[in-house]
């Protein structure tokens, strides 16, 4: 494992450094952007130190959790009504799958124009995304569901409702941790688009314009930035899901 | 008897449902002029009525067209590219465990960096701004090939290459008669998906390019452009077809590659 | 460890769960599609009798079963329970209840739930006691079976034997008055098999419960059985019906007896040609 990161860092370091290969000369070298990330007094305004790096950090991280929150208060309820109403899904999907395909950022100027706020269109371009994945699959989740499973329960005197808490809901639930682990990916993939596009501050937009501003290596900084925070979440959902599902765990240890 | 039934009251519902939608945006843009009472977010929006109305000028222009094809071509390449580059990676990091241990962490540590992050950086490198585009393009669909791929090889059930082996194949046979075939349906997954985010990004790239805040050179055109340049000059309702024709792009793109990709998987019509 | 005592006094068995099924057909799909799973099929089960029906992959037989249960509707004829029309004319379908409890074939217990919360599910949901003494219940029912221990654990630390007993306790933890069990054995290799036989019969011997048990294994059907009813192959008829007029309790002597030995030759007459015909026919299993 090792040796990759040796490799890809010597490479990037070769090729845009020592050798200068060809389009790599007008890469920002791996030195220059170590420093950088580093320095106390960074040469481009963004390094560990400055409180320009947490703002921005803050920014994107606040949009997304407050996306990412709805999404999941709405859409896992209407995955799972969906998944297990058939009357409501027979009502509901269709319109559901026709806006699913719809590009998110094509979006954007219909969100500039229903929320006047600042924060608003990039808070709904993250949702959107987020919702969407999450509804389906809280929606395959209920599908999964071995169907003896529900017919166990109604066996033993469930009502409907009762099935509904007791089998639909923990059923479905390794489901919807990948879902929600997808929706998290796919919110930060919307968020940098809308914070290019539409954004005030925030990690997406500092890539923009420190291109713009001739920043080069504070564009690294922000990409690999993203990066890290992007995985460091999903892994976060990856592991309370891991907690509520213990299960799942219980058997893969016991062989 | 029953179950024919059953499927024409879904499309029914599913009519019902779509025209309830409809006419709920009608009602909802509309109430404004009719009573004078406006909803806080919807009442911004177009009214359905005026979305039709664009509708058939748009489709009769040329620029419309040139546009269409514009993101049809970027969607096209870099699509292609992922898959032609991306499968044969993600099969290599499952059979070489060396390949795997080298390149895997590094794959995974690029991955979460969403491809839009990387548009001023292709633009640095490619001498082309249409280059970059298709890059991260690329990029986006890349990832989940090979993620994809990779996880459907090693959920191959090993005894499928235990037969094979005793039944004295070599490493190259296995390959190409167990491992490739057991690990189609999870590549045709990573592909139908990687198809969607292909378009989500070709979308936001041309509008990044073509307006917002990054003005960088170039990469003009095609139907993101097409929607932001439209909602700069106020044709709200041509922004609404916009959305609709890459809906239905996106969508129709999507079930081509599943549809081909079950052609590819005969074997899956049984049961 | 795994065997049930038998308690000093029996109690007198009450006799309730009489199931009597009336010329009852199947029909799945419509026109051109559609075929027969079940066709004209009548059984008399008496009350507390242990009724096997034995037959071919894909006779049908689990279909008969589901529609005791409640999982899916008959095309005609009627299915009684102690004289009460579970389905028929003017309603097809049964409800699914707790008289007539399912163990399926591929087990049924809740993967997130604790064994003791699986256990304790039916009467809880169904409000007949409170949780506790729902637990305490459990408690003594699973140290009767040899299951004490287990009761933190998941379905999915337990063997396929094991989860299989544990989900005839939580059938009868409901007091049901049929036990509807669906080829609960299958796929378990002969010394389990065996043993959970044992099990069957002792719990069969201590409760007053009708049980309706499906198999394709014609020793397994004649070594449970107070009668065994033996299907055709699609669509399934009762072919033929026979007594197994051995006493209980029995146990693995009876399997070497000339009795035992002369009853399976004739359910093996007559489930043998009806099984080549559905191997001819490429018959698959309808689970």
């Amino acid at each position: 494992m090792l040796l990759g990161f040796t490799l890809f860092f010597s490479t990037w370091l070769i090729a845009v450094d020592v050798l200068g290969v060809w389009r790599f000369r007008y890469m920002p070298g791996l030195w220059e952007v170590i420093q950088e990330w580093t320095a106390k007094k960074p040469k481009f305004g963004v390094s560990i130190f400055t409180s320009e790096y947490y703002t921005h950090i803050w920014y994107s991280l606040r949009r997304v959790l407050i996306a990412f929150s709805f999404s999941l208060v709405l859409g896992v309820p209407l995955g799972l009504f969906m998944g297990w109403y058939r009357k409501f899904k027979e009502f509901s999907f269709p319109v559901f799958e026709m806006l699913r395909p719809i590009p998110v950022l094509a979006w954007v100027p219909l969100a500039i124009l229903m929320f006047h706020t600042e924060e608003g269109p990039v808070i709904y371009l993250t949702f959107l995304s987020a919702f969407f994945a999450t509804t389906l699959n809280a929606f395959l989740g209920v599908q999964s569901i071995d169907r003896d499973l529900i017919r166990a329960a109604y066996c033993l005197g469930s009502k409907p409702r009762d099935v509904f808490r007791h089998v639909v809901v923990p059923g479905a639930m390794p489901y919807i941790f990948i879902g929600l682990q997808i929706a998290m990916g796919v919110a930060w993939f919307s968020l940098v688009a809308g914070e290019m596009v539409a954004g005030r501050l925030g990690l997406g937009y500092l890539v923009n314009s420190a291109y713009t501003t001739s920043r080069y290596p504070t564009i690294v900084i922000s990409m690999f930035t993203l990066g890290f925070i992007g995985w460091l979440s999903s892994a976060f959902i990856r592991l309370v899901g891991d907690r509520l599902m213990q299960y799942r765990a219980r058997v893969l240890s016991s062989g | 008897m029953k179950r024919k039934m059953a499927g024409g009251s879904a499309l029914l519902r599913g009519i019902i449902g779509t025209a309830l939608f409809i006419g709920l945006w009608q009602v909802g843009t509309s109430l404004d002029s009719w009573t004078g009472v406006s909803l806080p977010i919807v009442a911004q929006l177009p009214p359905p009525s005026s979305v039709l109305d664009a509708f058939l000028p748009l489709i009769r222009s040329h620029g419309f067209w040139s546009s269409a094809y514009l993101s049809f071509v970027r969607v096209f390449w870099g699509f292609m590219a992922a898959m032609v580059i991306g499968i044969p990676f993600g099969l290599l990091m499952a059979v070489n465990r060396t390949a795997k241990a080298i390149c895997f962490p590094v794959f995974e540590i690029l991955r979460p960096i969403p491809p839009l992050a990387w548009v001023p950086a292709a633009i640095i490198f490619w001498p082309a701004p249409e280059l970059s585009i298709t890059f991260v393009t690329f990029l986006g669909a890349f990832f989940t090939v090979v993620i994809n791929t990779v996880g459907g090889a090693e959920q191959i059930d090993r005894r499928f290459l235990l037969a094979a082996q005793s039944m004295g194949a070599d490493k190259r046979t296995i390959f190409r008669r167990v491992l490739l075939p057991a690990t189609l349906p999870s590549i045709a997954t990573g592909a139908v998906v990687g198809m969607g985010i292909t378009w989500q990004v070709v979308v936001a790239a041309e509008m990044i390019s073509g307006g917002g805040q990054g003005a960088t050179t170039g990469g003009g055109g095609g139907l993101g452009f097409l929607i932001w340049n439209s909602y700069l000059g106020g044709a709200i309702p041509k922004v609404v077809v916009g959305m609709i024709v890459l809906g239905v792009l996106g969508y129709a793109s999507s079930t081509i590659v599943r549809i081909m990709s079950t052609k590819l998987m005969p074997w899956n019509r049984a049961i | 460890m795994n065997s049930l005592e038998h308690e000093a006094v029996a109690p007198a068995k009450q006799l309730r769960g009489g199931i009597s099924i009336r010329n009852v057909s199947k029909v799945y799909g419509s026109g051109r599609s559609s075929f027969m799973a079940v066709d004209s099929c009548s059984i008399e089960i008496a009350p507390g009798e242990l009724h096997v029906i034995v037959g071919p992959s894909g006779c049908g037989k689990t279909t008969l079963l589901n529609a005791i249960a409640g999982f899916h509707s008959i095309s005609s004829g009627e299915i009684y329970l102690d004289g009460e029309l579970l389905c028929g004319p003017g309603k097809p379908q049964a409800a699914p209840g707790a008289d007539r409890v399912v163990v399926f074939q591929n087990g049924a217990l809740f993967p997130w739930k604790t064994i003791l919360d699986n256990l304790t599910y039916g009467p809880v949901i169904q409000g007949l006691m409170t949780k506790k003494d729902a637990q305490n219940l459990a408690r003594e029912r699973m140290a009767t079976a040899g299951l004490s221990g287990f009761e933190d654990s998941y379905p999915g630390e337990l063997s396929s034997g094991m989860a299989r007993r544990v989900e005839i306790a939580r059938a009868l933890l409901n007091d049901p008055k049929v036990l509807l069990l669906d080829e609960p054995f299958r796929g378990m290799d002969n010394l389990t098999k065996s043993i959970m036989h044992e099990s069957l019969l002792q719990i069969y011997d201590r409760n007053e419960v009708t049980v309706f048990f499906i198999t394709h294994d014609i020793e397994e059907a004649a070594f449970l059985g107070s009668r065994v009813s033996v299907m055709t192959t699609r669509p399934g008829r009762i072919k033929e019906t026979i007594d197994v007029d051995i006493p209980r309790p029995r146990d693995y002597r009876v399997l070497t007896s000339d009795k035992f030995l002369g009853l399976m030759g004739r359910i093996v007459d007559a489930v043998a040609d009806e099984a080549q015909k559905a191997f001819e026919a490429g018959e698959r299993e309808l689970a």
